[in-house]
């Protein structure tokens, strides 16, 4: 009898309770779409950041790629038949740009999914475990973040001869996680040491319900401004390893297209060439803008106290 | 006097050169085929040797090991041959490795040092004198720079630099580190002169990216010092505001700046392989590119310890001396 009480307040913090559709929509409007439209940086971040996912999703439909190479055409301007003008063979430059923002956004979106992965099953082990196994895995994590991650991704991409993204961002993502480990694992500990956790134990939870309606939600918002964090450093690696011309996957990849003007067909060398040099870069430059922006302004969101370039 | 927080550095440091030098040694184990025969066949068109003659040839002369001994006798011999600074031959360049790396290194440390002055010691002054004037129309700018420099990655920044100032303005050399026609190596004005003008887009390069980080870390680092009660107290005693900038803020705020200079070279000497490509820079970076487009293991093993070494190495350095230039660190 004297079980009862805990019996009953276990249930009543494990019932999950159905909301409506409507309900749902309603909270996630005033916890995630409201504070995002009222902070200046994170909407001009979302704006940038969904500019680039329709690119990438939608834009490969409405824009086709003609690859058809004409000679005459060479190192156009810009113009209405062709908004950034035209490559070394007389190929539409924005055509490449919209086909190769899904190639760069699948690469980095794959690269960041693994690495939150594994940051998330290192931390929540090491800082929910402690102990040896603590000691262990930070050992290794502390390996990881020394080693410097730019030439072993391009040693182990040139070896394993990549030429799928998914194998791609699996090499990018083992050289990307250590550093999220280390701060879930900080956070871990410093939640493990907290009132709702401690009560929660006291009450007989499972180890699972623990870490997975407990503790997980408490950083999701954090991992959520790490995503896109990690998603801009994808890009950049990706970039500057395709940039070097070691990974063969697509010629309107981003990275492809920079090495391209700048070793292969000179664009960056003739003065009508610019259009086709500086497409990439400045989509790069404007893709990541808004991806700090959004990060950025979803941490001040979360934690005002905290302001980056601010 | 060792202290037991510095052996553990040391431990740990070994332990970091181990694992690096495991992975270099199984990525050389796992080399495509293909690469190695084009090797082998070389050998054969060249001495004339059998095919299996010519592959061990090829294994022990551009990889390092061994392959007729057991594999753990392979993984001693190798590491033990990179500790000596034996690294091979390279088959492309058709030069031994350590000739390459002593050509290379002297260029990519002054290029790294001379950037790595300059954005540290600007930033650092342009932080402390934000965090001290407070409400400037520097700060806004600043911290719009900073956005704006993070969301460009440093290759980005090397190519709108050589496109715009070397290309189209002529203003700067195309490539290398110096005109051999012009100057003659050695300590004179106009050879020293030739390298800096050489060394400028490159090292702008990495100034621009790294600038707005530091200040910004700065700024960040002395507003938190600036609430301490001594530099109220230092304010109150009437002090020149000179001496409480430097000798009260600056010197505590930049502590933590310090540790993360060992972080800073990590990725400066990661940026250094596309940077260096893209001015044909002949530095370490310039020829890791190289190595890895034209596949020599040879050349990627050795310039890739000896990255991770220096990398090791800064990061050591900085654990040991940080307890001497921040005595809180100490009691620990």
């Amino acid at each position: 009898m004297r079980r009862m009480p805990v019996e009953m307040i276990k249930e009543v913090i494990t019932e999950e309770r159905k909301k409506t559709l409507k309900e749902a929509l309603v909270e996630f409007y005033y916890s995630w779409i409201r504070p995002i439209l009222k902070n200046r940086r994170a909407f001009i971040g979302s704006l940038i950041l969904l500019m680039f996912i329709s690119m990438a999703t939608v834009g490969p439909l409405i824009v086709p790629l003609d690859l058809t190479t004409r000679w005459e055409q060479r190192f156009l301007p810009p113009s209405w038949e062709h908004p950034l003008g035209t490559d070394y063979a007389g190929r539409d430059i924005f055509q490449q740009i919209v086909h190769g923002s899904r190639e760069v956004l699948t690469i980095a979106f794959l690269a960041a999914a693994y690495a939150i992965l594994i940051a998330i099953s290192i931390g929540i082990v090491s800082g929910y475990l402690g102990g040896v196994v603590d000691a262990f895995l930070m050992g290794i994590t502390d390996i990881f973040l020394t080693i410097p991650s730019f030439p072993v991704m391009l040693i182990i991409a040139v070896t394993v001869r990549v030429a799928d993204p998914f194998s791609f961002a699996a090499i990018l993502a083992i050289w990307m996680w250590a550093g999220l480990a280390r701060s879930i694992r900080a956070q871990v500990r410093s939640l493990r040491e907290r009132e709702f956790i401690e009560a929660a134990k006291v009450l007989g939870m499972s180890t699972r319900h623990i870490v997975f309606k407990e503790i997980l939600p408490n950083i999701a918002p954090y991992i959520t401004i790490y995503f896109i964090r990690m998603m801009k450093g994808a890009i950049t690696a990706s970039v500057g390893i395709m940039f070097l011309g070691v990974v063969p996957l697509s010629i309107v990849h981003w990275g492809v297209m920079m090495n391209l003007a700048m070793f292969q067909y000179g664009a960056v060398y003739v003065p009508e060439g610019i259009f086709y040099a500086l497409s990439p870069l400045m989509a790069i430059v404007l893709l990541e803008y808004g991806a700090i922006c959004f990060a950025s302004g979803v941490e001040e969101i979360v934690n005002p106290r905290l302001k980056t370039y601010e | 006097m060792i202290s037991k927080r510095a052996i553990k550095r040391i431990a740990y440091s070994l332990a970091t050169l181990f694992a690096a030098t495991t992975i270099l040694f199984i990525v050389v184990h796992n080399i495509p085929g293909d690469v190695i025969y084009v090797w082998v066949y070389d050998i054969v068109e060249t001495y004339g040797v059998s095919w299996e003659e010519a592959e061990r040839i090829a294994r022990v002369m551009f990889l390092g090991y061994e392959p007729d001994k057991p594999l753990w006798q392979q993984y001693i011999d190798y590491i033990r041959n990179l500790l000596r600074g034996n690294l091979g031959y390279s088959p492309t360049f058709r030069l031994p490795v350590n000739a390459i790396v002593a050509s290379a290194l002297p260029w990519t440390l002054f290029i790294l040092s001379l950037s790595l002055s300059t954005s540290f010691i600007i930033g650092v002054l342009l932080g402390m004198f934000i965090a001290w004037k407070r409400k400037t129309i520097i700060d806004p700018i600043v911290s719009a720079y900073a956005a704006f420099t993070d969301a460009t990655p440093d290759f980005v920044t090397a190519m709108l630099l050589f496109i715009f100032l070397a290309v189209r303005l002529g203003l700067f050399p195309l490539k290398g580190a110096y005109d051999a026609e012009i100057v003659t190596p050695g300590f004179n004005l106009p050879f020293i002169a030739n390298v800096l003008w050489h060394a400028a887009l490159p090292v702008l390069s990495y100034v621009i990216e790294h600038i707005g980080a530091w200040t910004l870390l700065m700024k960040g680092s002395a507003v938190s010092v600036l609430e301490e009660d001594y530099v109220r107290a230092a304010i109150a005693r009437g002090l020149r505001e000179s001496r409480v900038v430097t000798a009260y803020i600056g010197r505590t705020a930049i502590i933590p700046l310090v540790a993360l200079i060992a972080i800073s070279i990590g990725s400066m000497m990661g940026g250094s392989i596309l940077i260096e490509t893209v001015f044909t820079y002949p530095g370490m970076g310039y020829f890791f590119a190289q190595a890895i487009g034209r596949m020599d293991y040879a050349l990627m093993q050795g310039l890739f310890f000896l990255i991770i070494a220096g990398v090791i190495l800064a990061n050591l350095v900085v654990d040991l001396i940080y307890p001497i230039i921040d005595p809180r660190a100490r009691e620990e």
